[in-house]
């Protein structure tokens, strides 16, 4: 037993990199200015939140004119979806998603719904995969939007996005990806992929929180969502997060310099504690696919006659941090979408348990799982009614 | 989301898990808003429930107020037993989160139940209070959310 923590939530967050910090520092005090603002100061933020754009830009080959800067993740889902099916209702008020997008998405689709938009939302198969021939399927004359997911949060599934751009682009209607999982970890090329809008966030790759960015290719038309000065050539009104914006290019430069390394490591670090988890614990199963199709640092699994928050108590109380997806921790009362979409049961859902690894840990803190979550099991287990040993 | 030291204590450390083969009152309760299972047992011996063991399928806050419950009730009568609500087992662990809250529903209506369960087991009359564990005594049902 040590006393070092260990973190395996990097698919909730991630700590900011010392590299990326020391690019940000300066312009807490020194480059403060406002961009907007004429002055020199604000000159010379401009250069530096232009430089940004362009490298961000460059990172995931795109323009630099289409990278549009947010408030995280969140802001730049419900601009796509809001934006799009506003500038864009008079073509059509269809939409198609997945049942397994972020709240970020699915929230917003709701929204769309009451006012007059209607939503088809694509099932997955018990992997978690869209199948192309049922949105090919859901495509309709009035359909102006579909939005995907590039890796799923939860169960590490990649979705064909390539596949599923190309149906979109075929039929002339707008693909937007929620990227927030994969950016920094999967390849992102924009010149080549079929897409018109994707959506990143900072704190997802070692970069800071409340800075996110939104592509829109050339040519597609939003309407702003937030109101104000003329920021982001009058589609995202606010003062720069400047520093945000700084420290997010920097964590995505290095993100895709160091990619394949990055894949390397966490691949085999997330299939050594699947097999471990796999063969050292009875009645487990893995939820999503196996393999390239999966986020490299993605462990989803359910353990039948125990309920997660349990577990995370448990191991929380040994220092290792990890999530569930269920009702317990949910906030709603009701487990998982995404675990009940692949068609877990409630009960099974319940059970589940993520670990999601990043660039600190090593093969020993899979090794301190893998000791310690079978005990916890039994544990559990032990006070379980459903479990009859 | 935090849970209290007493709440913590007994999740980590719960009372009187297991079963009572030979129990005299039996209730199992599942909870229709999250999915959690309780099952309780009792033993009771002149009117008074002597032991009292659980089994649950649930959260931090379902095996803590499930620990809590067993701890409350050993050594009271039916009828004292029968006045122990969801808030007081809740109030007894220091207080739950309110998004925790419906799983002190669970122990309340487990024991509720068991008890029951032993009243038709010997033939004695059952009231309508004996199959809840919050409507007689509070009326939180609403706003535990």
């Amino acid at each position: 037993m040590t006393d070092k923590k260990i973190y395996l939530d990097h698919a909730a967050t991630t700590a900011v990199r010392k590299e990326v910090l020391d690019v940000m520092l300066p312009f807490f005090t020194e480059h403060f200015g406002n961009p907007m603002s004429v002055h020199s100061f604000g000159r010379d933020v401009s250069k530096y939140v232009e430089r940004a754009r362009e490298s961000i830009a460059d990172n995931l080959g795109a323009e630099p004119k289409e990278i549009f800067f947010t408030g995280g993740g969140t802001e730049a889902d419900n601009w796509a979806l809001r934006g799009y099916a506003l500038a864009n209702a008079n073509k059509g008020r269809h939409i198609i998603t997945s049942s397994i997008e972020h709240h970020a998405v699915l929230h917003t689709c709701e929204y769309l719904e009451k006012e007059g938009f209607e939503v088809t939302y694509l099932p997955v198969d018990s992997e978690g995969f869209v199948d192309p021939q049922e949105l090919e399927k859901a495509i309709r004359p009035d359909t102006i939007l579909v939005s995907i997911m590039h890796a799923n949060n939860e169960i590490g599934t990649i979705q064909p996005i390539a596949e599923l751009g190309s149906i979109c682009r075929d039929k002339k209607i707008a693909f937007h990806v929620d990227a927030v999982q994969s950016t920094g970890v999967l390849p992102i090329n924009l010149a080549e992929l079929p897409v018109d809008m994707l959506s990143l966030s900072g704190h997802k790759f070692y970069g800071p929180k409340g800075i996110g960015a939104l592509y829109v290719k050339k040519g597609i038309r939003l309407k702003p969502i937030i109101f104000g000065g003329g920021q982001e050539r009058g589609l995202r009104a606010g003062t720069h997060n400047h520093v945000g914006i700084i420290g997010m290019a920097k964590a995505l430069e290095l993100a895709v310099a160091e990619q394949k390394d990055y894949v390397a490591k966490l691949t085999k670090l997330r299939d050594s504690l699947i097999d471990g988890l796999i063969n050292n614990i009875p009645q487990i199963r893995l939820n999503g696919p196996y393999g390239e199709k999966r986020l490299p640092g993605n462990v989803n699994v359910s353990i039948q006659y125990i309920e997660g928050e349990g577990m995370l108590l448990h191991l929380d109380m040994l220092g290792i941090a990890a999530s569930s997806g269920s009702a317990c921790t949910s906030g709603s009362l009701d487990p998982s979408h995404v675990l009940l979409a692949i068609g877990l049961s409630h009960e099974i859902a319940h059970g589940s348990l993520r670990l999601s690894l990043g660039r600190e840990n090593t093969e020993e803190d899979i090794n301190q799982v893998l000791d310690v979550l079978p005990k916890i099991v039994a544990n559990l287990r032990a006070m379980s009614p459903l479990y009859h040993g | 989301m935090e849970y209290t030291d007493k709440v913590m204590d007994h999740f980590m450390h719960p009372r009187n898990v297991g079963e009572i083969k030979d129990a005299d009152g039996v209730g199992e309760q599942g909870n229709a808003k999250c999915g959690d299972i309780m099952k309780l047992y009792i033993k009771v011996e002149d009117g008074k429930i002597t032991d009292a063991k659980f089994k649950t399928f649930g959260c931090g806050a379902a095996i803590a107020t499930s620990s809590m419950v067993t701890e409350m009730v050993v050594g009271k009568t039916l009828d004292e037993a029968l006045t122990i609500s969801n808030q007081a087992v809740a109030e007894a662990l220091g207080g739950l989160p309110p998004v925790k809250m419906h799983c002190s529903l669970l122990a309340a209506e487990a024991l509720h139940k068991a008890i029951k369960d032993y009243k038709l087991k010997n033939g004695l009359p059952v009231d309508k209070c004996d199959d809840c564990g919050a409507c007689c005594h509070d009326h939180g049902h609403e706003d535990e959310e």
